[in-house]
């Protein structure tokens, strides 16, 4: 409807990146998440051989880096947190730029931007290089329960169409005189919300309708 | 005159909050037929297309599709007779991709391989949608959508295409094509509409459905014409409308 006519994460390509398997891309991810977490705060050179990795795999997917850089402003909140980590920190203190901030700060601060960005940077590569119906395919081939499958399609299916009546909501709400981004109106936005709740639970109701109307048991064909 | 593919005797029905929708409905649609289901908002127009796929129980009374009963044991084989398209396509199509969508009720029958795959293209086909097969829903038009979700339905093979008010939202255009797609179809339609001139134009026969009973159940035209049937049950023509001044009717 109103949103756009294509998944925003999606980057269309050919590459050997998008050529594989999502199921294989899917555990390299986890796998490589784990051991990103689990490098010890200070070991600035495993992460940056990480990185090393990981740029190489953005580099062959062929995927443009402003397309990636534009899309990894949802790490924002963190940065901010992480920037905010030397200054009320404990600890040793030092001087930088005449600025006194926590030793141990700092380094907690750089082991979470360097997590991060590296946990951020890999997803959405997968995201730009997997169309969502491969990825929940390759979830299903990873024995992911079939309910929690069928659930994250109905999620991807629907996200456009709740966005889009959100949308179509905040532009009725501004026609008559309210400004949703101004908290003297978020109790109005909160109450739009309920609504959108309710009408997407009703939405739901109607599609399992439709469902038992074409004969649906409990699973989706495969 | 043969066996009724749909059969609705006495039908009442009252919503768990008490609200009594549908208070002894009797309705009949014959084999080949088109029936244009009328009546005003509130009417029970959508209570009554609940019951004929076996959604709603019935409070009182029978509704039966090509002889068999609409009861729990026959809800499978009541789906696949019975096809209800409803009125919004984002409810009806919610799988990746068109070929999916119209997949789906085929494959809960059981259907499989290459003999689910023919009929996928088939109804898509009929629809005129075929070139869209591999396309998410959501990336086609609304028109489009509601052709597709025709298509989910037709997948079925149904007896009976029961369709919650297939004009709206459509422009005119898609309207049109609609109409020449339900035309070319071989099957029984029960359409529910608000949309006066596209029942004149697609059924020849109407019924109307009042506070929760028929009211009336005749030829399309006679019941369009007749003044005060229509006063009394909130139905209206489109300004500067006449049906009497149209030539060609459907038989």
């Amino acid at each position: 409807m109103g949103a756009g006519h294509k998944h925003r994460l999606h980057y269309h390509g050919h590459s050997p990146v998008h050529r594989t398997p999502a199921h294989v891309k899917l555990l390299a991810l986890v796998a490589f998440m784990l051991v990103v977490v689990a490098t010890p705060a200070g070991w600035w050179t495993f992460h940056g051989v990480q990185a090393v990795l990981l740029l190489g795999v953005v580099a062959a997917s062929r995927v443009p880096p402003l397309y990636l850089a534009k899309r990894m402003v949802v790490e924002v909140p963190f940065v901010v947190f992480a920037l905010l980590v030397p200054f009320v920190a404990t600890g040793p203190r030092t001087d930088v730029l005449g600025l006194s901030l926590s030793e141990p700060g700092l380094v907690a601060a750089g082991a979470l931007l360097a997590k991060g960005t590296l946990g951020v940077l890999a997803s959405l590569t997968l995201a730009a290089t997997t169309e969502a119906p491969d990825l929940l395919r390759g979830l299903q081939r990873l024995r992911m329960p079939d309910l929690l499958v069928q659930i994250m399609g109905f999620m991807i299916r629907y996200l456009d169409v709740v966005t889009g009546e959100l949308g179509r909501m905040t532009t009725a709400m501004r026609a008559r005189g309210c400004e949703p981004r101004s908290p003297r109106h978020w109790p109005v936005l909160a109450r739009a919300m309920g609504s959108l709740f309710i009408r997407s639970y009703e939405r739901g109701e109607r599609v399992h309708l439709a469902m038992l109307s074409r004969g649906y048991d409990g699973s989706l064909p495969s | 005159m043969s066996a009724p593919t749909l059969e609705v005797r006495g039908l009442a029905y009252a919503y768990p909050d008490g609200h009594q929708a549908l208070f002894g409905v009797d309705l009949h649609v014959h084999p080949g037929e088109r029936v244009a289901l009328l009546g005003p908002n509130g009417a029970g127009k959508t209570t009554l297309v609940l019951h004929l796929n076996g959604i709603l129980a019935p409070g009182r009374g029978t509704v039966t599709v090509s002889g068999l009963p609409v009861v729990r044991a026959n809800h499978k084989e009541v789906r696949r007779r019975v096809g209800v398209v409803f009125q919004d396509p984002d409810d009806q199509l919610f799988l990746g991709t068109v070929r999916q969508d119209v997949a789906f009720g085929p494959a809960n029958m059981g259907m499989r391989g290459e003999a689910l795959e023919r009929r996928v293209m088939e109804s898509l086909d009929k629809v005129g949608m075929a070139d869209f097969a591999d396309r998410p829903p959501h990336h086609l038009s609304f028109g489009q959508r509601r052709r597709v979700a025709v298509a989910t339905v037709l997948a079925m093979d149904p007896e009976i295409l029961v369709l919650d008010e297939p004009s709206s939202n459509l422009d005119p255009a898609s309207r049109r094509e609609l109409a020449d797609i339900l035309r070319s179809l071989d099957v029984t339609v029960l359409m529910v509409t608000h949309d006066l001139p596209y029942a004149l134009e697609l059924c020849p026969r109407s019924v109307v459905l009042s506070d929760g009973v028929v009211v009336a159940d005749g030829r399309t035209f006679d019941v369009l014409t007749d003044d005060a049937l229509m006063r009394a049950h909130r139905l209206e023509l489109p300004w500067g409308f006449d049906p009497r001044a149209i030539g060609n009717l459907p038989a």
